[in-house]
């Protein structure tokens, strides 16, 4: 079973990274872009083909590796 | 009074911290690898600073998952002294023994520089060598120093006294809120610093400002023996 992570920053941490993304497209010559936010993607392979425990073992990944979350949110899907 | 380093792969201030407690305490530390499930006994266990498993995933997050890490939460839990410098601060985080998170630099630039730290209480076991509001010389070097705490926690904090040190007199090189450059946990047996205070503790190195921290740490033998 194929699962993909994203781990975004929350709402009103700052994003010095994001921020300096967002000025290198507006020189490319981008323009309308309002916001640039960078987070992370993990592709996890899981064995078994139970979804419910690979939702349970990805939450618990999440919280206890893959995202801080004091300053990030994470969001688990099952492809 | 003993003491003992934590040792992560990729650190690479952990002799500089052995040759300041070394110093202040007159006792070799015991060096302790972070595959051990032990510290040997210690009455203060200092995770030094570097670039623990390359920094990678985010500054600390690897290391504070180690195997010698659950018998430091628990040593911390029975009121050993803890303190952690640089990546040991990003590391005691991760590890939830200390508020808040430190991000990347707000300038996006590794800062390595001589900051000024003001002493926000002198009755706690890291600074009663220095006096209330005292500003001193330590140096910093870091990419991901940015103090970040929720508008809750930092209330909380700073209405507890876990606030030790800030970046005073213009000094705060990585955005950190508040000027925030060492915490303390609610106990006040763990504390977290980006600064490098081992690095200030000799004529050589520009000043021994550093070194009364140490001498701190250690101040239970001193009145033993007075």
């Amino acid at each position: 079973m194929k699962a993909r992570v994203t781990v975004t920053l929350k709402n009103g941490v700052l994003d010095p990274q994001g921020k300096a993304i967002e000025g290198a497209l507006s020189s490319l010559g981008f323009a309308g872009v309002d916001g640039v936010r960078q987070g992370k993607v993990f592709d996890i392979e899981l064995e078994g083909a139970d979804r419910a425990k690979a939702e349970a073992d990805l939450t618990a990944m999440c919280e206890k590796l893959l995202a801080n979350t004091v300053i990030e949110n994470y969001h688990v899907d099952i492809l | 009074m003993k003491s003992a380093i934590i040792l992560f792969p990729g650190l690479n201030r952990e002799r500089d911290m052995a040759t300041a407690l070394r110093r202040a305490s007159g006792h070799e530390p015991a060096m302790v690898w972070h595959t051990e499930s032990e510290i040997p006994a210690a009455d203060v266990i200092v995770v030094p600073g570097g670039f623990s498993y390359g920094d990678y995933l985010r500054c600390g997050a690897i290391a504070a998952r180690s195997p010698i890490m659950a018998d430091l939460v628990r040593k911390a839990a029975a009121g050993v002294t803890v303190l952690g410098v640089c990546n040991g601060f990003q590391i005691l985080t991760e590890a939830g023994l200390l508020p808040g998170a430190l991000m990347r630099n707000a300038g996006l630039k590794f800062v390595c520089r001589e900051v000024r730290l003001q002493v926000e209480r002198a009755d706690t076991r890291f600074t009663s060598r220095y006096a209330k509001g005292e500003v001193f010389r330590t140096p910093v070097a870091h990419g991901d120093g940015n103090y970040f705490a929720d508008p809750e926690t930092l209330a909380r904090i700073e209405g507890e006294g876990q606030v030790l040190l800030r970046y005073a007199d213009g000094t705060n090189c990585n955005g950190s809120v508040n000027d925030i450059a060492g915490v303390l946990n609610p106990a006040g047996n763990v504390l977290g610093m980006m600064p490098h205070p081992e690095n200030m503790i000799d004529p050589l190195q520009g000043g021994t400002d550093g070194f009364r921290l140490f001498q701190s740490l250690f101040a239970g033998d001193a009145e033993k023996a007075a």
